[in-house]
């Protein structure tokens, strides 16, 4: 019998899944910069020298080899465009982003190609591809000098990809939902995009059970109940979401936390039905706010629920800048947990 | 750049072996291709000329030995990975003409339900994975289903066929290095046709031959007449068939000649000169291989008079069947934005 609290990072996590994918499905194979490393070395004993930039892909290569575990070069618009061309013949190829911030060096082949083929085809083929992204800061906001990985590797910059119809849009947030949501990913046959957020890559543990499963893509899921305010969060920013509800309660109020989890299709009637018992939203990204997550999500909400909303719609975002290097600034720029108090402060005032 | 094969010079660059390699029957299935794709972009010409909005087009008129010779050396179960300039791939791996002339017309029977047109034409079932006018990204297509192919070991071959124009883009030369590290039965194909839009070749590509490149990628590359489809044939046949064993890529440039615009409605006389289009079309690619065929009296006028009769009939029943057609309903806006794991497991897809 599986143990049944059995903890895993959110990394191990992802790795099961692939792994559990890899053995079911023969035509499962992974692609990307360095998901092994040290490639074609095996002759001199050196393999699984990296792992990816999450180290989620650590151990496969010795279980599956260089046929089904393929260290690409540094080329994102030649690897992403092979892993379209191979899923639209046969394989379900998972490929790994290393950071979002690098998708300017393939986002035609995401936007243009893997998003719209299976539409502008007529529908004759299926897309069955995966493409992991790690996206977000690295720092913890804890720390009060040193820099964190600045402007090019730290973005979130999900928007981007979820404004794309025809790709689904999943970020998961615990080691459970990046399982779940990771094997949804590989077993559905068009395109995912699965963003990972480097700080919850080891931050986030938890239980996982140790057989298959899936979270269904599409869905978003009430975490925490409360009827005061719904506080929706993205990522990691679902986590400083919890911080906030805590210190709320402290004062007596009483906050929902919506996990929002898949960006397109938005589970927009789990957002609704909260609102429509909370009576007051707050939306937190980490995303910068100008045609952003958060501005989609306060924009349905009016458009659909105006009539619930005893008071205006807040969201809390990253400012309109660059992520900044000094982790002093880098602090700043990420949502905290005493914004969103404040904002709740504000809509309860 | 072009060999101006005349009546009194016939066939004085192949050799006669190359053209008994192939059977009577190869041969006649080389110009029956090559007559239909000239016929189908004649037709479309007319029907622009004549008013009917059937989108942006970019024809492959005088190209057709390129397209023919690449997919007379491949097996149906291949596939091909187009550009922009795609019906004449299209013809040569043998996507039916009624539908992608009902796709131009934007009618529910078309190649791809009228969803996309003639940049996007797209039939699986005959190993067309689709015209890409982004330029240059088929190639990458190609490579992965090269890669598919290896792994999966179907023993499929690809043709990834770009022009000119995509040999300045980065994706090409990333496609050629994967391909060329996971040795990839993929072949290259290069249909340098003198001109990306209005830029001439010589101005963008900094090497005479766009197969030098090749070297840089440690595989073989040649340069062959692309106006001469038994020279395009024996090219493709010898780098496919080193795919087919493992040995790798290819990079084959066709030196060949578009002779319309970049796309309907544009003239060419701003950026070329008459003198240069009639030299080129003296090298014409179907007079060369029905001179060639007659001389060696490998086949009578009267076999290619059906043929041509036959595929002006083909043209005339295209154009019936897209404008009787149904146009799409309303409904079909919002089908296949997403794939539906249903019909994907009703259909057996992937």
């Amino acid at each position: 019998m599986a143990r049944t609290n059995r903890e895993l990072s959110f990394s191990e996590a992802i790795n099961e899944a692939i792994r559990q994918e890899m053995r079911l499905d023969p035509t499962v194979v992974v692609m990307g910069e360095d998901i092994a490393g040290a490639a074609g070395r095996a002759h001199l004993g050196l393999i699984d020298a990296w792992g990816g930039p999450l180290r989620a892909t650590r151990g496969l290569i010795t279980e599956f080899g260089p046929e089904r575990i393929l260290d690409t070069p540094i080329a994102e618009m030649g690897f992403v465009g092979a892993a379209i061309g191979a899923a639209m013949t046969g394989l379900r190829p998972i490929v790994e982003i290393m950071f979002v911030d690098l998708i300017g060096c393939c986002y035609d082949q995401i936007m243009n190609q893997a998003a719209k083929m299976h539409y502008m085809m007529g529908g004759q083929l299926n897309l069955p591809l995966v493409i992991r992204i790690a996206y977000g800061t690295l720092g913890d906001g804890r720390r009060t000098y040193g820099g964190g990985a600045a402007a090019q590797h730290s973005q979130t910059l999900y928007s981007v990809l979820a404004h794309i119809p025809g790709l689904k849009v999943v970020v998961p947030t615990t080691a459970y939902n990046a399982k779940g949501l990771l094997t949804a990913a590989i077993r559905h046959a068009g395109p995912v995009i699965v963003m990972e957020h480097k700080f919850l890559g080891s931050a986030a543990k938890g239980v996982v059970p140790e057989e298959p499963y899936t979270v269904p893509i599409g869905r978003a899921e009430i975490i925490r109940d409360g009827h005061d305010v719904t506080l929706c969060g993205i990522g990691r920013m679902t986590h400083i979401c919890l911080e906030a509800a805590e210190a709320l309660e402290a004062e007596g109020i009483r906050a929902e936390v919506v996990d929002v989890l898949t960006l397109t299709p938005l589970d927009e009637p789990t957002i609704l039905e909260s609102v429509s018992r909370t009576r007051r939203l707050i939306v937190v990204d980490e995303d910068t706010p100008t045609a952003s997550m958060a501005r989609d999500i306060a924009a349905r909400v009016a458009d659909r629920g105006f009539d619930w909303l005893d008071a205006p719609i807040k969201t809390v975002t990253a400012p309109e800048t660059p992520v900044p290097f000094s982790a002093v600034l880098e602090a700043h720029y990420v949502p905290r947990s005493a914004q969103i108090v404040a904002a709740a402060h504000e809509l309860l005032g | 750049m072009f060999t101006n094969e005349t009546a009194e010079n016939p066939a004085s660059n192949v050799h006669p072996k190359r053209v008994c390699d192939l059977t009577r029957a190869r041969l006649l299935w080389m110009y029956d291709r090559m007559t239909l794709i000239r016929e189908f972009e004649e037709r479309l010409k007319w029907l622009v000329e004549t008013g009917v909005p059937v989108g942006p087009v970019h024809f492959y008129t005088g190209q057709e030995a390129v397209a023919v010779g690449v997919c007379a050396a491949m097996e149906p179960g291949d596939w091909i990975a187009s550009t922009h300039r795609g019906h004449g791939h299209c013809i040569a791996k043998g996507v039916d003409v009624r539908a992608m002339m009902a796709e131009l017309y934007g009618k529910v029977t078309g190649t791809n339900r009228g969803k996309g047109g003639s940049m996007h034409i797209t039939d699986v079932q005959v190993g067309m994975l689709g015209v890409n006018p982004i330029v240059g990204m088929g190639t990458t297509h190609a490579v992965g289903a090269a890669l598919a192919a290896k792994t999966l070991r179907t023993g499929r071959v690809v043709a990834a066929f770009f022009g000119d124009g995509a040999a300045s883009i980065g994706a090409l030369h990333e496609a050629m290095n994967l391909a060329s590290i996971w040795k990839l039965p993929v072949v290259f194909v290069c249909e340098n046709n003198g001109y990306a839009q209005a830029t001439p070749a010589e101005y963008a590509i900094a090497v005479r031959n766009i197969a030098d490149r090749a070297a840089a990628y440690s595989m073989p590359g040649v340069v062959v007449d692309g106006q001469d489809v038994i020279s395009v044939w024996e090219a493709a046949d010898v780098a496919l068939r080193r795919a087919r064993a493992g040995s790798g890529p290819s990079l084959i440039e066709c030196k060949t000649y578009r002779y319309y615009g970049h796309h309907q409605g544009d003239d060419p006389h701003r950026y070329r000169t008459i003198e240069e289009e009639n030299a080129a079309r003296a090298g014409d690619c179907i007079n060369r291989l029905r001179e060639r065929l007659l001389i060696r009296e490998l086949v009578g006028a009267e076999d290619l008079a059906a043929i041509d009769d036959k595929n002006r009939t083909l043209l005339d029943e295209a154009v019936a069947f897209a404008e009787k057609s149904p146009l799409p309903e309303v409904a079909e806006l919002y089908k296949n934005v997403y794939v539906s794991d249903l019909e994907a497991n009703a259909n057996g897809k992937n």
